[in-house]
């Protein structure tokens, strides 16, 4: 089958790999129908991420038919069924995935004593996303063996097009959850930086649950242009700075909720901590570059909530924890449970109150995945949200 | 990497965060120039390098016409390399300075490594430009009907007022009335 094969940093190739097998009887193969890029793929894509190996198939948005299922999880999944699968693989049997907490599950992380080094304890397994997480075979690809089948999915009734229900398996329910996170009382403001696919879900996540006032901050006008067709009052970074346009947004209190979708590679650029982050981290004494959660801490209101979905892989710097402690902030962070919210979303997409193919700029044959890998990092041809058809 | 903005996309430029930088480069060239111009024998004094005011002078004519260059060009990257190599003549000639009987010898090592790090800017700054594409940029994208909300914005807000936030992902109770400053549940500051 062709598959999209990570092969080092910026070298993601369209390869033809060996066909997936049921390993389990718990496993169920799926035919791809639709599978997008992830801004998260993009940190492995510039191998910030570690833990990838020449060889490993990307992906971990994507959605198909069964066309084999292992014989534990027949009872769940039929041959001809329609999913959509969300990235965290989960169990469902162990304490976590029973508390809902389905990214921390304890048993789909086959390498969960790599992660247990990296993070103190397992994590969940991930398609694609290195072996940190499991090291699973991704789902930019025509076909996918997916784990614990039998909980990992979510059933697509006939009537919703690909499109529509394809980002159930990663952003849209990243920016539910991000929005969730904030507890939105409708005198919130909430703040959201980066207006990628997942800030543009949680912009309409955050009008959904009835924010007073959203707040988009990016510099691409592309994306500033669809946050504000979403109902966001936007920020320009480049152009204007964002803690006094905030605190003139919020007759200088600061917004009650924010929120980090853009993670461990934010691109500010002309201030004194993203230039230490960029020496930091091309001296190798830095992972991430958390200007971003700097900035959120700095402006947020007092006994605000900072909401953190956006993807962070190691050791920050110069965090200003005293602003978090001295003005009482709660962190609320992690990766989406998606199992825990896609029932709800699929019925709001059904009932027409959201229909997540907005965000798609771009839709192109798999074997043309690469190029876009490219396009989308660059933001060229202003592309937000990739979907690969295999 | 090119990154545009409504200000960028007019001049055809995406960075600006380097334009910034480039910018800064070329005043801060005017400014080096003016100096070598106006007190050639004061620097040649502080660097022990009598005899040379005329070349000191003559660098300083150099920087203000790179300076100039840079700021007054539509695209100002043959004008941040032609800094480089200036660069790479002004740590020559310093180096000149550095034989044992120069008692400013110390002086002389501060002014290059000056120059050095001055130098890795401009290399940065270069190459940053040199990646960008000089043709202006294509015509933005037009995504504002690009709501999401099939029954439009307005049906939308407030339509998951169903959802019932998960106990565990609910603002801690003791901070609530922090964070949602009603006036009735506003508690009353203890001094």
């Amino acid at each position: 089958m062709k598959a999209l094969v990570w092969h080092g940093t910026t070298d993601i190739r369209c390869d033809t790999v060996p066909d997936p097998q049921i390993e389990h009887p718990r496993d169920a193969i799926i035919k791809v129908t639709s599978c997008a890029i992830c801004g998260s793929d993009l940190h492995l894509y510039n191998h910030f991420m570690p833990g990838m190996k020449n060889g490993d198939i990307v992906g971990h948005e994507f959605m198909g038919e069964v066309v084999d299922v292992g014989t534990d999880a027949k009872g769940a999944l039929k041959v001809g069924d329609r999913v959509v699968v969300p990235f965290t693989i989960i169990c469902g049997e162990c304490d976590q995935c029973k508390r809902g907490n389905f990214s921390v599950c304890e048993r789909t992380n086959r390498n969960g004593h790599i992660a247990a080094k990296a993070f103190g304890h397992t994590t969940a397994g991930l398609f694609g996303y290195t072996h940190l997480t499991g090291g699973y075979p991704g789902g930019q690809a025509e076909y996918v063996r997916v784990p614990f089948a039998d909980k990992t999915h979510v059933k697509i009734p006939n009537g919703l097009t690909d499109e529509q229900v394809l980002f159930l398996g990663d952003i849209f329910p990243t920016g539910w959850q991000a929005a969730v996170q904030c507890d939105i009382e409708p005198t919130d403001t909430v703040a959201i930086w980066g207006a990628g696919p997942v800030g543009q879900m949680a912009i309409r996540s955050a009008i959904l649950l009835g924010a007073k006032q959203v707040i988009a901050i990016d510099r691409v006008p592309e994306r500033l242009d669809m946050a504000r067709a979403g109902g966001a009052i936007t920020i320009n970074f480049d152009e204007e700075s964002v803690i006094e346009r905030l605190n003139e947004l919020t007759n200088g209190k600061g917004p009650e909720k924010c929120i980090d979708s853009v993670g461990m590679e934010a691109h500010a650029a002309g201030t004194v901590d993203a230039m230490y982050d960029r020496v930091k981290q091309a001296t190798m004494m830095e992972t991430d570059r958390p200007h971003v959660l700097r900035e959120m801490a700095y402006v947020c209101r007092p006994a605000g909530t900072l909401s953190i979905p956006g993807v962070y892989g190691g050791l920050l710097d110069k965090i200003p924890f005293g602003a978090i402690m001295n003005k009482g902030l709660t962190i609320r962070t992690g990766q989406t449970h998606v199992n825990r919210w896609t029932d709800d979303l699929l019925r709001r997409i059904e009932e027409g109150q959201i229909d997540p193919s907005f965000v798609i700029t771009h839709t192109v044959p798999l074997d043309q995945g690469p190029d876009m890998y490219k396009v989308f990092r660059d933001k060229q041809d202003g592309c937000i949200k990739v979907v690969l058809k295999p | 990497m090119r990154y545009e903005t409504e200000r960028t996309r007019r001049r055809g430029h995406a960075d600006t965060a380097t334009d910034t930088l480039a910018r800064g480069l070329g005043i801060f060239s005017i400014a080096l120039g003016i100096a070598e111009v106006v007190a050639p024998r004061a620097l040649a004094r502080a660097l022990g390098m009598k005899g040379q005011e005329g070349l000191i002078a003559g660098y300083g004519v150099r920087e203000i016409a790179t300076g100039i260059g840079i700021l007054a060009s539509k695209d100002p990257t043959p004008w941040i390399w032609g800094r480089v190599a200036g660069d790479g003549l002004d740590l020559a000639t310093l180096a000149t300075a550095l034989e044992g009987r120069n008692p400013k010898k110390g002086n002389v090592g501060i002014a290059m490594a000056a120059v050095a790090g001055v130098t890795a800017l401009d290399v940065y700054c270069a190459q940053t430009l040199s990646r960008e594409s000089p043709t202006p940029l294509p015509p933005m994208q037009d995504y504002s009907d690009r709501t999401g909300y099939p029954g439009g914005i307005q049906q939308s807000h407030g339509a998951a007022k169903d959802f019932e936030v998960p106990r565990d992902f609910r603002t801690p109770e003791a901070m609530r009335p922090y964070a949602q400053p009603q006036a009735s549940q506003r508690p009353t500051p203890s001094m």
